[in-house]
């Protein structure tokens, strides 16, 4: 591993998934390609999205792009005060 | 959901000008009730986010359409109102200006925008009216199951345009833009795409600017959104994204249209309106200082006059006088002008009737009055005169071939000719006014007097038509004494 990726990701993302409704318009927009429609169904029989986990960062595209007001929240690193 | 990890604070959350939940149903009050992928959701949610960012939210009022967006106001958490297809720009006017202070949009697809209400969109426009319109084109009727819009692109399949749309058979696509840009009073008018996150970006920017302007009072702002329909268009949510970006855009380029932003004024706010209490006056309609005699009892009365002549004769006029003394003497009148394209040439009349009962329709089909200006009315209309009616008639006699129906009285008197003799012919109404009250003998004197001084404002025609109404009392007086013997 290279020393960048210890770092932590500027972004995060979270997905409601039983307000998300599987359009998958999240996942074309997100550039680090962090975003993937999951296997299984929520509530409604759509695959809601799902984040990978880490390398988001925290370019809100995919917030922008979703049609559903609640689905996604975005959020950022909050500065830390060098060491 | 998975719990975020410390260190981070939210940058994007769900808009706060949207409600907390919508009650449009049971269940799924979190959700819109737009398809997967529609360009509504995305609208809205850049509208709210405008108004967030704008601290307008207490100040908003939503206009919705007829269409998929027709349930709007179960969305924003602002003033709400629906509007009948494609009226929304007519009633978004007429919130702003009894409301100056509110922020009003209208949010209209094409079908609603561009083809019901094209002369309401137009004519807002063309006012400047001090509001913000997003206009959702989708190139088809959503709601309805996908027929054709004015926004169709050529060769586009719709339900109504089964083998694409076809320039010869259903025309070229209305362009909103571009036709609204040929109007003076737009301050801003952009176009903007739903094809891919750097088009919402940019969407989001003209959607936010569009209100400002509104904020800033500078006039009509107008927001073509390019919007994909996935369900109608029968594509999958990116591919429905793709076709906005690839093929609607070269249909309906994207751009500012207009953009005098850096120029307009504030708008004054408009006036108030005057109050309540002060329209009869400002609408002259002040209650007349005129009092019946107290032994005036018009026992069961029913005039049914027809005045009829050639435009120019007074024929209107002679019947607002004796609508007017009527309405003076505390009766029930009524005045109908019927002229249509006749008001400067040809025949035109008028219906007065004068009741002391209430009068249910204004239409005289059977007068007890008949005034014949001219020739023609006479033959048009003298075998209607009702029975014990009077008709008189502008001339010394009746045409050879005229008779009255049974019953009827009828007097021929040269009115014009004898308003010649005081050096005006277009008294010859009031002369003949004179002689009906001389027949009639009902409405009182004062009563016509006041009328007259109410409907004539110069001072030379008063005493004229006072001098009119004399030499037609006389002219009656003696037709009637000579019916006498
Ligand atoms: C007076 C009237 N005429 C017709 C209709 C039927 N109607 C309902 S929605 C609609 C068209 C909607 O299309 P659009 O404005 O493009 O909105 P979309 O559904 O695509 O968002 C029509 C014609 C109606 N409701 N009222
Ligand atoms: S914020 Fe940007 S990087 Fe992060 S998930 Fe969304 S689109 Fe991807
Ligand atoms: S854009 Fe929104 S609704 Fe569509 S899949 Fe992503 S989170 Fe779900
Ligand atoms: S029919 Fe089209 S416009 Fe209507 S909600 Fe569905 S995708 Fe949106």
């Amino acid at each position: 591993m290279t020393q960048a990726n210890v770092q932590p990701d500027r972004g995060y993302v979270t997905i409601n998934a039983e307000e998300c409704k599987g359009c998958g318009l999240c996942v074309e927009a997100c550039v680090p390609r962090v975003l993937a429609l999951a296997a299984h169904l929520n509530h409604q029989g759509y695959h809601p999205a799902e984040y990978a986990g880490s390398g988001c960062n925290g370019c809100g595209l995919c917030f922008h792009c979703c049609p559903e007001p609640g689905a996604i929240t975005v959020y950022k690193l909050a500065r830390v005060a060098a060491a | 959901m998975a719990e975020v990890p410390t260190g981070y604070t939210v940058l994007h959350e769900r808009p706060k000008a949207f409600y907390d939940t919508f009650e449009r149903k049971g269940d799924l009050q979190g959700q819109t009730h737009y398809c997967p992928g529609c360009g509504h959701g995305l609208a809205h949610k850049m509208i709210a986010r405008a108004i967030d960012e704008l601290g307008i939210q207490d100040r908003v009022v939503a206009v919705s359409p007829v269409g998929c967006a027709v349930f709007t106001y179960y969305y924003f958490d602002t003033g709400n109102v629906q509007a009948a297809h494609g009226r929304a720009p007519a009633v978004a006017t007429a919130v702003k200006r009894s409301r100056p202070e509110a922020i009003v949009f209208s949010y209209q697809g094409d079908g609603d925008l561009a083809a019901i209400g094209t002369a309401e969109i137009l004519h807002a426009a063309n006012r400047g009216e001090n509001i913000t319109v997003f206009f959702v084109n989708n190139a088809v009727y959503g709601m309805t199951g996908g027929q054709m819009a004015p926004t169709t692109m050529l060769g586009q399949k719709t339900t109504t345009s089964p083998l694409g749309r076809d320039a010869f058979n259903e025309g070229y696509p209305l362009h909103v833009c571009e036709l609204l840009a040929a109007l003076e009073a737009p301050v801003y008018l952009e176009r903007v795409a739903l094809g891919n996150a750097k088009q919402v970006m940019a969407a989001s920017r003209a959607i936010k600017k569009a209100l400002t302007n509104q904020v800033k009072g500078l006039g009509f702002s107008l927001v073509e959104i390019l919007s994909p329909c996935p369900t109608i268009w029968k594509m999958n949510p990116a591919k429905a994204q793709e076709r906005v970006r690839e093929e609607m855009v070269k249909v309906f380029p994207p751009g500012v249209y207009r953009d005098r932003t850096a120029e307009a004024q504030t708008r004054p706010a408009p006036p108030p309106p005057p109050r309540l209490e002060e329209l009869p006056r400002l609408l002259d309609l002040e209650a007349h200082d005129f009092t019946p005699a107290a032994d005036f009892q018009p026992g069961a009365l029913d005039l049914r006059i027809k005045v009829a002549g050639f435009g120019g004769q007074g024929v209107l006029m002679l019947g607002e006088v004796l609508a007017e003394a009527g309405l003076l003497l505390n009766l029930d009148v009524s005045w109908l002008p019927s002229y249509g394209p006749e008001m400067r040439s040809g025949t035109s009349n008028c219906h007065v009737r004068i009741s002391n009962r209430t009068i249910a329709s204004p239409l005289v089909a059977r007068p007890t009055m008949l005034l014949a200006m001219n020739e023609p009315s006479l033959r048009k209309f003298v075998a209607d005169v009702d029975k014990g009616g009077w008709v008189l008639y502008n001339a010394r006699s009746l045409p050879a071939d005229v008779k009255a129906p049974e019953g009827v009285h009828v007097m021929c008197v040269p009115f014009t000719e004898l308003a010649d003799t005081l050096g005006e012919p277009r008294a010859g109404n009031i002369v003949m006014l004179g002689a009906l009250l001389e027949a009639s003998g009902i409405l009182s004197r004062e009563a016509i007097d006041r009328a007259l001084e109410i409907h004539v404002r110069s001072a030379r025609w008063l005493e004229l038509d006072r001098r009119a109404l004399e030499l037609g009392r006389d002219a009656a007086r003696k037709e009637l004494a000579y019916a006498c013997v």
